[in-house]
């Protein structure tokens, strides 16, 4: 099942043209990368399944809604079926992280709120942060806590999907890769189908299922990374044919 | 018994509970109050084979129920699929009865804090006095510091831009407060007397007041914006790397063009609020134009304007050290641009008329 679908997606500012025809699907349960250069809209693209960005041509369908012609209803129901992570985590910064997290399942459902604490602590625990840090505020979080506090509260509503702005930038390579774990445990238990944008090459060789490129307005290659690197594109020439990337290839295909 | 979520069968002393339908964030709620209502105390089988989902909420929810009526019956769970089984594991693995700390503070902890925040704050003014004074007086040992363009971009901004609003509200405030006293000077006989009142009264008082109010609300809380967004972005740590005296570049400017701006705008002020109360003169009580300003030559002594045109450069540097001291106080979080902009804004106001005051107080004793 088509969880996503990018129909000839184009985006215009003025004259300067971001996406021209761009197209690919998301199925269900997989995990998920988008891959560019900087500039190449990889961000846009995101922003656009996620209604923050309306694309100038084409279409974006998500679950079962066509974006170009939602209302506002359904916009909401919608809302309320995805989590997303920002790039900076975007907290509320005059809310403790556990409020952060409280604040979605306090106005969207009747749950109790002994309840609701004891969801926000098993979130909390589940992104690998202490109990404690829950009463802390965001300023009194360090770049990774952010990560991880931002991403219990992308959860909080067990969502069917999960958008990740560059989860692994500014994490440490542990972190960075306990971070990739997580998000496969929890693509596999709570069948979470996510959506990455993403640079790192250990997270693309080792968690990401299917992923596509954006160049030069397009997307030039899609599929698995087998798929991808059949293409002589020449961004994915230089991203993936260098020794570098070799390198984190034969470790990454090790470890799966 | 309600048979949404679950069923129940009773044979002899075991019951079997058969969980159906979604277990689900959405239907958390009803669950809970259906499954508290079982009574328990017997020998249970549990049955999830006909369950259409779980989520993690769902599943917080077996474990809760579940860890508290295995104290008081035996619990058989059967059907469960392999992936429900691996949930369980994975929420109860971040079960924990481990609560999160309270940051509620008591009114005596809270007074005590806000006393020492005070005193922490009067401490770091000082210190930002010392530093604007210490760097004040290094220009004049190393002239090539002073920063003649970002000065005149601050004049710009905080003075050519300002024009227009401080016109017109000097204007309508000259206006009204001749409108408004007219009526009471015409009951006299004493018409003409309101050339006397108003001039010197906008000159001396009024003009300067409201300049200062109109560029504290307009420069005053820009300054700590500005300098409270660019210590969020560290763009005030990169300065300070480089070697870069924030003090050089960022305060000393605006308090040195916003101490040139103040006064020519008080001018400008005082020149508006005139021609307004000459308007309400002309129109509520006939005084012809010319009668009004040769009025005013006779009446109007320079000290009157001298004393406003004076307090020009005290407001400035007031509402400029001020918004720049409140937005170095900005803290790591956005909100705090808020609430120090409003501070910087609120000070500012009030200090100029806590100044104000004691101006006429000192001038009035010494009989100017």
């Amino acid at each position: 099942m088509r969880v996503i679908e990018a129909i000839d997606i184009g985006t215009r500012f003025g004259s300067t043209v971001i996406h021209d025809k761009v197209n690919m699907h998301i199925d269900q349960g997989e995990i998920y990368g988008i891959l560019g250069e900087s500039g190449s809209g990889k961000s846009l693209l995101m922003k656009e399944m996620i209604m923050l960005q309306k694309p100038s041509s084409g279409d974006m369908r998500v679950l079962e809604y066509t974006l170009s012609s939602i209302k506002y209803p359904q916009m909401q129901a919608l809302r309320q079926q995805w989590g997303v992570l920002f790039q900076f985590g975007a907290l509320f910064s005059s809310l403790t992280v556990a409020e952060n997290i409280k604040l979605q399942l306090k106005e969207y459902t009747n749950i109790s709120d002994a309840m609701c604490n004891e969801i926000v602590k098993t979130k909390i625990s589940m992104s690998g942060l202490p109990t404690r840090a829950g009463a802390l505020y965001p300023s009194e979080l360090s770049g990774g806590m952010i990560k991880r506090a931002a991403l219990a509260r992308a959860l909080a509503m067990d969502p069917k999907l999960l958008f990740l702005d560059e989860p692994t930038s500014g994490l440490d390579p542990i972190g960075a890769r306990n971070f990739d774990k997580l998000i496969m445990e929890l693509r596999d238990l709570l069948g979470i189908t996510v959506v990455m944008i993403t640079h790192d090459l250990d997270s693309i060789y080792s968690i990401v299922d299917r992923f596509c490129v954006l160049a030069d307005k397009h997307v030039v290659a899609e599929g698995s990374i087998t798929e991808v690197l059949d293409s002589t594109h020449p961004f994915i020439e230089r991203f993936f044919k260098n020794e570098y990337a070799q390198k984190r290839l034969n470790i990454g295909v090790k470890n799966v | 018994m309600n048979e949404t979520y679950f069923r129940i069968q009773r044979h002899g002393d075991t019951t079997t509970i058969i969980s159906l339908g979604d277990w689900t964030l959405q239907h958390e709620p009803a669950i809970r109050k259906a499954l508290y209502a079982i009574d328990l105390n017997q020998n249970i089988i549990w049955d999830f084979s006909n369950v259409e989902s779980f989520d993690s909420v769902g599943m917080l929810l077996f474990i809760t129920f579940y860890q508290q009526s295995k104290k008081k019956a035996s619990i058989e769970l059967v059907g469960y699929t392999q992936d429900q089984k691996r949930l369980y594991k994975l929420v109860l693995a971040h079960y924990t009865k481990e609560s999160i700390p309270s940051r509620d503070k008591n009114i005596l902890y809270r007074i005590g804090e806000l006393t020492i925040s005070s005193y922490l704050q009067f401490l770091a003014f000082l210190e930002f006095l010392g530093h604007v004074t210490a760097s004040f007086l290094r220009y004049f040992v190393n002239p090539r510091n002073f920063r003649y363009k970002e000065i005149m971009y601050h004049i710009q901004q905080s003075g050519m831009n300002a024009i227009f609003i401080v016109a017109l509200t000097s204007f309508l405030v000259g206006l009204v407060i001749s409108y408004q006293s007219a009526v009471e000077l015409a009951k006299f006989g004493a018409d003409i007397f309101i050339v006397d009142m108003a001039s010197i009264s906008i000159t001396r008082e009024l003009g300067p007041m409201i300049t200062a109010i109109v560029v504290a609300g307009r420069s005053g809380s820009a300054y700590t914006a500005q300098i409270g967004a660019m210590k969020i972005t560290e763009e005030i740590s990169a300065m300070r790397t480089m070697g870069f005296d924030p003090y050089y570049f960022l305060v000393l400017p605006r308090i040195i063009a916003l101490m040139i701006s103040l006064p020519l705008l008080i001018f400008f002020a005082d020149v508006m609020g005139i021609l307004g109360s000459a308007f309400a003169a002309n129109m509520e009580l006939n005084i012809s134009y010319t009668q009004f300003f040769e009025r005013l030559q006779e009446v109007l002594d320079s000290k009157h304007f001298y004393i406003g045109l004076i307090k020009g450069p005290i407001f400035a540097m007031l509402i400029a050290m001020i918004g720049c001291f409140r937005g170095f106080e900005v803290s790591d979080d956005t909100e705090s641009i808020g609430s120090q902009t409003t501070a910087s804004v609120v000070n500012s106001i009030f200090f100029v008329i806590a100044f104000d005051a004691l101006f006429s107080v000192i001038l009035t004793q010494w009989g100017i």
